[in-house]
């Protein structure tokens, strides 16, 4: 099976600072992938370099694209790079209204990506966005609401619809739980779990919440200070830790 | 003539605008920076179209402004006067007289040929402003073509009104690539851009011109199941009874008694002294008495 995403060697710098430092990967098809580490160890960047958000300083980002097979993303023109942006990738951000249009409804929000890619039809704009909407637990009377007036777990699952109605098959995602509360994160992670295996999606998340990855994350990687210190299956990692970093970060949960 | 260089502005500024022009005539619909300069009129009064008529025009030329449609408004008057003194042109009221029109959010009724250059003022080119506020990203987006965000907003006017509801500055794509404001013309007009003259776009205070070439192909956005509909009030001309052209309602009474007249002054005239007569028009020759 080759792989969908095939990273080599990334790293990023900011000026004389470290954002990441060679980290090298493999992602594929249908695997969750987990990043956890502590605040500033580079997570976000690395997230932002895969998904074509900051040029990384060196290395490569292979992506298998369905036209042509494997392409490096980095050297791509900005315009390929945003049209995987809006087919095959996907990203969610932490803040709903980073990935969300405020001032625009529901269904618009939905639509855009639809549209962006070349959908002209109102009626099948506005279908589809009412079953993507039922599909994250938003009822169908909200559809002409602007996401202000939603409360912060639906305008994180507005957002998950609005990145996944086009069908991606790698999405991105920024601690999509942070700030939410418990009951709600359990509720979103239920969905995306759903999601994820009923789309047969990849997907890389960033998080620095353990639990996340246990129910998410195939596979997980410890990042500190710019650099991988530990790869593995997830349960491996966080039941029988082998960096020290690693056995701090698993040791550092507050047990209920 | 008087002692203001011709048509006010100084050669080497109007150099920099027909460079401007020309490049915006090569590629129809792109938005070509350029240098505005400071006009003896207030921003937002047709400094943009002013300058770019001033780059165009010659001493035979024969000058025509409209606002609105109408050529006796103060904007058209002033304009008009400002020409006559800086130029010492022949003006005129009558389009197909005209080989320079300046307008203000209107296209004339009578059709346009090839000797003509019809000039907009243009308050704010970028049809995507008021969807993308940062102007670096609006010229990624140009340069990308990346144009979701513009249906969006058409979305939004049928998911809140049931209707594509803009009803001016229609945005319109020119010859498959770039997407354009036609100015804050009604989206009646809009069939109209494609036509044999030349057009000139002039945004004075955003600095910005933009053209389209004689016959450019330019459409306007819409959805399949809501194609665009260039709308009119539904009524004739109460003075000359045109139903093909584009009216303005007026409210005559206190009671709120409606008048729907031709905008085009020149057209309704033309067509008054044609012996045309709408239902409250006076034969001309008794109006003139």
């Amino acid at each position: 099976m080759t792989p969908l995403l095939q990273v080599d060697g990334l790293s990023k710098f900011y000026g004389q600072r470290i954002g990441c430092a060679d980290v090298s990967f493999d992602l594929y098809p249908g695997e969750v992938m987990g990043i956890v580490g502590e605040s500033g160890s580079g997570k976000s960047t690395l997230l932002n370099c895969l998904a074509g958000h900051l040029p990384p300083d060196a290395g490569r980002v292979m992506f298998d694209t369905r036209a042509e097979g494997m392409r490096d993303t980095v050297t791509m023109s900005e315009p390929e790079r945003r049209m995987l942006g809006r087919t095959d990738w996907a990203f969610v951000h932490q803040h709903a209204r980073d990935g969300l249009r405020m001032n625009v409804s529901a269904g618009g929000n939905v639509g855009e990506r639809l549209m962006a890619v070349g959908a002209r039809h109102y009626g099948d704009i506005r279908s589809q966005a009412i079953d993507w909407l039922g599909r994250v637990e938003i009822a169908e009377d909200r559809i002409d609401d602007r996401p202000r007036q939603f409360s912060g777990g639906m305008q994180q699952r507005l957002q998950i619809a609005r990145n996944l109605v086009t069908g991606p098959r790698l999405v991105f995602m920024d601690e999509p739980t942070g700030g939410l509360d418990v009951s709600v994160q359990a509720r979103l992670l239920d969905l995306l779990r759903g999601l994820v295996r009923e789309m047969g999606l990849s997907a890389i998340i960033v998080t620095h919440d353990l639990a996340v990855v246990r129910l998410l994350a195939d596979r997980l990687m410890v990042m500190k200070d710019g650099h991988v210190v530990e790869t593995g299956l997830t349960d491996q990692v966080l039941d029988d830790p082998q960096h020290a970093y690693s056995q701090l970060l698993v040791s550092s949960v507050l047990q209920v | 003539m008087t002692d203001y260089n011709f048509a006010y502005l100084d050669e080497q500024t109007k150099r920099m605008i027909r460079r401007a022009i020309l490049k915006g005539l090569a590629i129809p619909g792109y938005q070509v920076p350029f240098a505005s300069r400071e006009m003896p009129m207030p921003y937002g009064w047709g400094t943009g179209g002013v300058q770019v008529s001033a780059a165009v025009m010659t001493a035979d030329d024969v000058f025509k402004v409209i606002d609105q449609g109408a050529d006796d408004t103060t904007n058209a008057v002033s304009i008009r006067r400002f020409f006559e003194r800086t130029a010492g042109v022949e003006t005129t009221e009558a389009t197909g007289d005209a080989t320079v029109i300046q307008t203000r959010h209107r296209i004339p009724e009578e059709p346009l040929n090839d000797d003509q250059i019809l000039v907009y003022q243009v308050p704010i080119p970028e049809p995507l402003r008021f969807l993308e506020p940062s102007e670096v990203e609006t010229r990624k987006m140009h340069a990308l073509e990346d144009y979701g965000l513009m249906h969006v907003k058409l979305y939004e006017d049928i998911s809140a009104h049931g209707a594509i509801s803009t009803a001016y500055a229609y945005p319109v794509e020119v010859e498959g690539r770039y997407v354009m404001d036609p100015s804050p013309i009604p989206k009646f007009d809009n069939p109209k851009l494609t036509m044999s003259a030349i057009q000139l776009f002039g945004a004075g205070r955003e600095q910005r011109i933009y053209a389209l070439p004689p016959y450019t192909r330019v459409v306007s956005l819409d959805f399949e199941d809501y194609p665009f509909e260039a709308s009119k009030a539904e009524h004739a001309c109460a003075l000359c009874g045109a139903t093909d052209s584009y009216l303005d309602e007026l409210i005559v009474d206190d009671a709120g008694t409606r008048m729907f007249m031709c905008s085009d002054t020149d057209y309704c005239q033309s067509r008054r002294a044609a012996g045309h007569v709408g239902a409250q028009g006076t034969p001309v020759k008794e109006d003139a008495a």
